[in-house]
Parts: C-alpha cells; sequence; structure tokens
C-alpha cells in the first residue's frame, strides 16, 4: 500500500534549483531562433509556446509534489498521528497549500500573458512579455522555497519511518526507558536495536518480525515513555503513544523488577496507571524484566502489592474479552532478557493471546460467515467392527516377488566389468550375443581390406558360381585373342611392294600440291589454254619422261605428237623444189627435227619486244609499251641526293593573289 | 575402416590418408593427398588432367567395361556373418584381380599396337588400288606383280654407230 511505503516521494527541487529546471527545459525543448522578420503569427506563436510550455512545466512537477505527499487525513490513523506527532499536521498542511496555491498562481499568469502576447505586434514587444511571464512564475516559486525545503526534509524524514502495517498482528512493547524493551526485541526478532545504559536511547519506533504457528508478528519497539502529564510529553515520547493508541496489538508492559533502570516500582506503578485507558481492548500482558538481578519473589511487600494491583487490571482486560478467567502465568510473566530465560514463554503468552482476540473478533463479525461454510472435514464414520484392510490382486503380488528374484539372479555387464578388474582393464566382449549359423564363428576376425579392396564389397553367397563363369569367359577370351595375333601378322608387303607405294605417295602428295596451288590462286589467274604454254612445261620430253617412268615406249607418242604441233617456218633450201611435196611426208619429219635441234643448240635469250604467245600481247609494240609502264610503275630509288617529287615545290613564286589587294586589317609591307 | 576412392585422381585412399571435404550440399570429397586436394582447389576437371583415371577412362587409355568390375559392389545392408562365404570371397579376390589385371593390359597392349595392322591392310588396298600411278596398265597387264616397272632407255643406233667410229 503506497500510503505505508513513504520511500518512493519524488524529491522536492528546493527553490533556486526548481527555477533552474524549469526554465532550462523550456530552453531546450521549445525552438530557439527567431528573427524579426518573420510573420508577426509566427512570433507570437513563438513566445506564447515558451510561456505555456514553462507553465505546464510547473504545474506538472507542483501536481506531482502534492499529490504524492500523503494526506493526513486520508491515512491510517496511526500514520496520520504519527505524522502529525513528528511533523506537525498544520505546518505540513500549510506547506502542502502553498504549493497548491502558487500552482494556480502560475497558471493565472500564464494566461493572462498569453492574452497579452496575442496583441503584440512586434518581436520587442512580444519577447518582453515573455520575459515577464515568466519572471512572474519564477518568483512565485522564489516565495515558496522555504515551504520546498521544508517538504525535502520531511520527504527524507518520511522514507526512514519504520513500515508498519496497521492492521496486522501486532505486539507492542512498552514501558520505562531502559527497562529492556529493545534488548527483548533484539532476542526475539532479527531487529537490530541499539542497546545503551543511557535513557531514550530508542528515540523512534522500531520494528521486527517473528513467527509463531506459522504466522508472522510485528513487534514495535517504542521510546521509554516518563510519567508526566499528557502536554509536556515531547516528540519521542508522544511516538509511542501513538502507537499504543493507534495500533490494535497485543501490550507488553515491561517492569523493572531491580530497579536498576533508576526508576523504582512506585514510580512505573504509576505510569501504567495514567496509560491504562490506552490499554482497552488489548490483551495486557504484565512482564517483569530482569528477575536475574531481582526475582519476582524477593520484592518488598508494597512493590509487591503495586504488582498485584497491575495484574488486577491486567485480568480486567481478559476478563472483558473472553470471559475465560486465565491465571497468572497468562498476564504476569517473569523473564530475564540478559539471560534468556522466560523471553520464549512471554513471546508465546503474547502471540496465543493476540491471536485469540484476533479469531474472537472475526469470527464475531459477518465476514467470516462466509468462509466458514466452506470448511468441512469429512471423517467417515465406521459402520460396524469389521476390518477392511487394502486389496491387492494375487498374479501382481507374483510379478513383483518374480521381479525381485530376477534381478538377483541375472549377472549384468557391469558386474562382469567389476569381477574382472574394472573398467580400464577388461573390455566388454560385443560378440557374446552374436546370431549366427554356426556358434564356432563368433570370434572370427574377418579381414576388412585386402589387396587394396574393400571386402565387404565382394561378399556373395554365389560368388563361386560367379568365378567359374568368369573363368570360362576367360578361357574363350584368351583364345580369341591368340587367334588375333596370329591374323595380323599375316600381311606384309615385299620391298618392291613398299618402293612401289612410296612411289604411289610421293606422286599423290604432289597432284594434291599441284592442284592446292592451282586452287589458291585460281581467281587471281587467267585460265591460259595449254598451247599458250610460257614455260615451256608441256613438253615432248616430259611427256617421255612420264611415260617410260610408268614404264612404256614413249618414241611413237613422241614422235605423233611432234608431227602434230604446229610447226615453225619451213628453211627453205636450194635443191629442194619438186621433193618437197613429195618428200614431205617422208623426209620432213627428219629436216624439221634436225632444223628444230640445230636452231635449239644455242640458248640464247629473248629479245624484250618479242610477243610469245600466252601473253595475251597483240604486237611487239604494245608489249613495248607495257614494259615502260611497268617500269615506269616502279620507279628506282633516288640515290643521288637530287629533288625527286616528294620535295616541297612551289610552282609559282609570285602568285597573284598574295601580292596583290588590299587587306581589311594590317599592313601590306609584309605579304 | 574402407578403402575410399580419391575423387581427383580415383586412387585408393587407405584409412589415416588424405583429406576429406563435405560441401555445403553435404557432398563428400576425399582426396588421396595435397596434390590432387590442391587441383581440386584450382577448379580444375580430372577429366582434362592426363594423369588421373578419370582422364585414361574417357580417353579409352584403360578398359571401362568389363564384367570384372561388377564382382565389386558398394553393399549398404550388412550381411550376417558367414565363414564360408568369407573364405570364398577372399579367395576369388585374388582371382579376380589377375584375370582383371591380365585383361587391363591386354587392353594396352592392344592400343598400342593396334595401328599397325590397320595401317597394313590400308597400305595394300592402297597399292592394290593406285597402282596404275605409277604402272601403265599395258605393263600391268603383262607383269601382274604390283612393283614399280623397269625403265628403259632406248640409245639411238646412229650416235652409238658415231660413237664406235669415233
Amino acid at each position: 500500500m503506497v500510503q505505508y511505503n513513504f520511500k518512493k516521494i519524488t524529491v522536492v527541487p528546493n527553490g533556486k534549483d526548481f527555477v533552474d529546471i524549469i526554465l532550462s527545459r523550456t530552453q531546450r525543448k521549445t525552438p530557439t531562433v527567431v528573427h524579426k522578420g518573420y510573420a508577426i503569427s509566427r512570433l507570437r506563436q513563438f513566445y506564447m509556446r515558451k510561456v505555456k510550455y514553462t507553465q505546464q512545466n510547473f504545474h506538472e512537477k507542483l501536481s506531482t509534489i502534492i499529490d504524492e505527499f500523503p494526506r493526513l487525513d486520508d491515512i491510517h490513523p496511526f500514520y496520520g498521528d504519527l505524522l502529525h506527532v513528528l511533523y506537525n499536521k498544520d505546518h505540513y498542511k500549510l506547506a502542502l497549500g502553498q504549493i497548491n496555491t502558487a500552482r494556480n498562481l502560475i497558471s493565472k499568469i500564464a494566461k493572462d500573458y498569453v492574452k497579452l502576447l496575442k496583441y503584440g505586434d512586434s518581436l520587442y514587444r512580444c519577447k518582453c512579455l515573455k520575459v515577464a511571464a515568466l519572471g512572474r512564475m519564477c518568483t512565485v516559486i522564489k516565495r515558496i522555497a522555504p515551504s520546498l525545503a521544508y517538504l525535502e526534509q520531511i520527504r527524507q524524514h518520511m522514507a526512514r519511518l519504520p513500515s508498519i502495517d496497521p492492521n496486522t498482528r501486532t505486539i507492542l512493547i512498552c514501558g520505562y526507558p531502559n527497562v529492556g524493551k529493545s534488548s527483548f526485541i533484539n532476542k526475539i526478532t532479527r531487529a537490530d536495536v541499539d542497546v545503551q545504559p543511557y535513557a531514550f536511547t530508542t528515540k523512534s519506533l522500531f520494528v521486527g518480525h517473528t513467527d509463531y504457528k506459522y504466522l508472522r508478528y510485528q513487534v514495535i519497539d517504542t521510546p521509554g515513555i516518563l510519567d508526566r502529564p499528557f502536554e509536556d510529553r515531547n516528540i519521542i515520547e508522544m511516538c509511542s503513544i501513538t502507537a499504543l493508541a493507534h495500533l490494535r496489538a497485543a501490550v507488553l508492559f515491561f517492569l523493572d523488577i531491580s530497579g536498576s533502570c533508576g526508576y523504582s516500582i512506585a514510580q512505573q506503578a504509576a505510569l501504567f496507571h495514567s496509560i491504562k485507558s490506552l490499554f482497552l481492548n488489548k490483551p495486557l500482558i504484565i512482564v517483569c524484566n530482569k528477575t536475574d538481578l531481582q526475582p519476582l519473589e524477593g520484592i518488598s511487600e508494597e512493590d509487591k502489592k503495586l504488582v498485584m494491583e497491575m495484574k488486577a487490571e491486567a485480568m480486567k482486560t481478559v476478563i472483558g474479552q473472553g470471559g475465560e478467567s486465565m491465571d497468572d502465568l497468562g498476564v504476569l510473566l517473569t523473564m530475564s532478557t540478559l539471560t534468556e530465560e522466560g523471553v520464549i514463554a512471554v513471546k508465546n503468552a503474547a502471540c496465543e493471546r493476540l491471536l485469540d482476540q484476533r479469531v474472537e473478533l472475526k469470527m464475531k463479525s459477518k465476514k467470516i460467515n462466509d468462509c466458514l461454510n466452506r470448511f468441512h472435514v469429512a471423517i467417515p464414520k465406521p459402520r460396524d467392527q469389521k476390518e477392511r484392510p487394502p486389496c491387492i490382486p494375487q498374479a501382481v503380488l507374483e510379478a513383483k516377488a518374480k521381479e525381485a528374484a530376477e534381478k538377483e539372479k541375472r549377472k549384468t555387464e557391469r558386474d562382469l566389468e567389476d569381477e574382472n578388474g574394472g573398467a580400464g582393464v577388461y573390455s566388454a566382449s560385443l560378440k557374446k550375443n552374436y546370431i549366427l549359423a554356426n556358434d564356432e564363428w563368433k570370434e572370427d576376425i574377418m579381414p576388412e581390406i585386402m589387396d587394396g579392396h574393400n571386402v565387404y564389397d565382394f561378399i556373395d553367397p554365389d560368388i563361386l558360381h560367379r568365378l567359374e563363369e568368369l573363368e570360362q569367359e576367360d578361357g574363350l577370351r584368351q583364345a580369341e585373342e591368340d587367334d588375333d595375333d596370329f591374323e595380323i601378322d599375316g600381311k606384309e608387303l615385299t620391298p618392291e611392294e613398299q618402293k612401289a607405294l612410296a612411289e604411289i605417295r610421293k606422286k599423290k602428295s604432289l597432284l594434291i600440291q599441284q592442284h592446292r596451288v592451282k586452287k589458291s590462286t585460281a581467281e587471281s589467274r587467267p585460265i591460259v589454254p595449254r598451247k599458250f604454254d610460257k614455260d615451256r612445261r608441256f613438253t615432248t620430253e616430259r611427256m617421255g619422261r612420264q611415260l617410260s617412268s610408268l614404264g612404256l615406249d614413249p618414241t611413237l607418242a613422241i614422235n605423233r605428237a611432234r608431227s602434230q604441233s604446229r610447226g615453225r617456218k619451213r628453211v627453205r633450201s636450194p635443191d629442194r623444189g619438186a621433193d618437197d611435196v613429195v618428200d614431205m611426208d617422208v623426209d620432213t619429219p627428219n629436216k624439221k627435227l634436225r632444223i628444230r635441234s640445230r636452231s635449239r643448240s644455242r640458248s640464247k635469250s629473248r629479245p624484250p619486244g618479242e610477243v610469245v604467245p600466252g601473253e595475251g600481247f597483240k604486237d611487239s609494240t604494245q608489249k613495248i609499251k607495257a614494259v615502260k609502264l611497268a617500269k615506269k610503275s616502279a620507279k628506282k630509288r633516288n640515290k643521288d641526293a637530287r629533288r625527286g617529287e616528294a620535295d616541297r615545290v612551289i610552282p609559282t613564286l609570285k602568285p597573284k593573289h598574295l601580292f596583290s589587294g588590299k587587306r581589311s586589317t594590317g599592313k601590306t609591307d609584309r605579304r | 575402416m574402407r578403402i575410399e576412392k580419391c575423387w581427383f585422381c580415383s586412387s585408393a585412399v587407405y584409412p589415416g590418408h588424405g583429406i576429406q571435404f563435405v560441401r555445403n550440399d553435404a557432398k563428400i570429397f576425399r582426396f588421396c593427398r595435397s596434390k590432387c586436394h590442391k587441383n581440386f582447389k584450382m577448379k580444375r576437371n580430372p577429366r582434362k588432367v592426363k594423369w588421373t583415371k578419370a582422364y585414361r577412362r574417357l580417353h579409352g587409355k584403360d578398359m571401362t567395361q568389363d564384367s570384372t568390375f561388377e564382382f565389386e559392389r558398394r553393399r549398404n545392408r550388412p550381411e550376417r556373418y558367414d565363414r564360408n562365404v568369407t573364405e570364398n570371397t577372399l579367395k576369388a579376390i585374388k582371382t579376380i584381380d589377375k584375370v582383371r589385371s591380365r585383361r587391363e593390359s591386354k587392353h594396352i597392349e592392344r592400343r598400342k599396337k593396334g595401328k599397325k595392322g590397320q595401317q597394313m591392310r590400308e597400305a595394300v588396298k592402297e597399292l592394290e588400288q593406285s597402282i596404275s600411278l605409277v604402272k601403265a596398265p599395258a605393263i600391268l597387264r603383262e607383269d601382274p606383280s604390283l612393283t614399280l616397272p623397269k625403265i628403259m632407255v632406248k640409245v639411238s643406233q646412229a650416235q652409238e654407230s658415231q660413237r664406235m667410229e669415233e
């Protein structure tokens, strides 16, 4: 519950810091740049935004402060009173009220200035308005600075208050200062309260927690109370009074029997009687502490009488509640925190009493009736005296028995391993349980690799059969191969035949070469008929050679060819005349041969102009012209350093167009 | 324990040798030595690298199809151990090996000398067909042997007598 956790209140900044925070935020979060050239609406908007933003931030922060601080009327009266005792309710309320008014003031300021800004007509005026607005807001905050400081202090103190739940089971410890309250709480709880010989060591309430019957109890240690009139009590005492007044708790009134606290039993009894009004409706136990110094039996008569009076009072409270009369032990207890005797008894008694009271109260209230209906433990009533034990079928019993027996009989591999020397020494035989056709084979070592092959790849039940087939096939193949070899060696050529073959191949390659040459130049060369044989390739001698190489006699062919070839001009001889016609058929062949051979016996070069049939010239003049042209086209290199074609030539040294006429710009003395 | 095949050169990778590369698509490449591994990393195609079995098989240098290859087949289902079968298998492996290696060497032999017979036959045929290029048919009719004809050089009588006179 938020109310009892005052640690979550946000920090209240002091006046100056508050202003700084808000103004810097405005600076950062709103646009900062504005020029006087902007549209007026834009300027107004700019400054209005700043004013509004500042107001909003102030509003927010102040609202959080107001909301987070607890309202004393809304929280549990115990806390209300406690805060009042500590901080003065009025002062507290005033401070918060001031904050509230400040908030409203700031809102009003902002509203007014925004209204004024709507009619600002220049940048300067708007700016002044904004400055004024922010200034006023800051002054408001400056005025409430002391309230802020006060609230901050309160907040810090409140955060350190002990977290007491007023509605749960509580045990309250009260009494004079120095009677042993704090040492008691140290004993029964994990609280670590200061225990010192001087009075008022405990200056505020302390909480500890203890358990009893699976329930958690709060134990509250109070500062010592002095016997004074109510008005004179200081703040510290008031704390304990408040606690007494508001918390529904079991009260343990501590009595120092020995008087070592500095106060006599009479004084303590007087105190008791003065605050007994606060013990109404609370289970009260009177605890006599420090019995190690002075046992209860050993006190004086008067003191005993006082104690009995107190006990009587306490009994009243008891009787008032339950109607059950309790004996002395429930009301008056002795203990010693130093020796720890009776401490637990006291605690138990207190817890028990408190629990009873709370349960009674709950039972009386209406709420319990809803829960009560749900509690019911049903126990079947025995019908007759027959015994009815649990029933287990026989089969199950037998099976269980068998299992047990089996577990003992069978030997596990583990046991075997342990017998034979343990994990490192014995390695289990994995082949023991193999299922094979023949049990002798269990321990066989089979090779996995042989001769570079994986044996597994070859395994086949009918491998022998296949092997036989393979061998047969192999035999057949061998036979075939032998035949083949024999055949191949049969054919051989004799050396003459080889020569003939070589000749044939040579001739073939020659033909191919010639054909290739012809083919490649076919388009660029003219096809000249053979009769115009310029290079004198197709001669009868050649024919004769070729025919004789074939093995034939060429003479007849040569003669025939010569007779049929175009002859030269016949050389007339004087003694010829009539015989010519007659002799032509017989003699002229011989004559022609002779003449031919004679004319050819001397080799001489042809005259340059001579037209050879096959060249394509009409007559010798044409040929000479062509030759000249050819020579000209391929000119000789000029090695005499004479001026050639490629050297610059100025055809006219004084061209007219360069040496006459007027110029548009420039002089004419240089042309 | 298996002898694997090197992916690159197809040689045997014994246990404890070589490198195995597993690609993203879970294909496993085994290499017998770093030479093959490095070639693979260079993305060379074993079918183009002369010394690998893949090349040799592809280009017909080594025997590709044979019945002896069918004996060695990778079995993925294990067979129950049978001593007799194993014995027979072990013996069979040896003979199969012998047969296979003999056939392979024969193949290589044939390959090496194969052309001669063919060439011989071709030569004979060529000779028969083209003998007319070097020997006139008339002469061939007289002398049917497939050899070069005898060239006759005619010396004129007149010249001879002149020489004799001189």
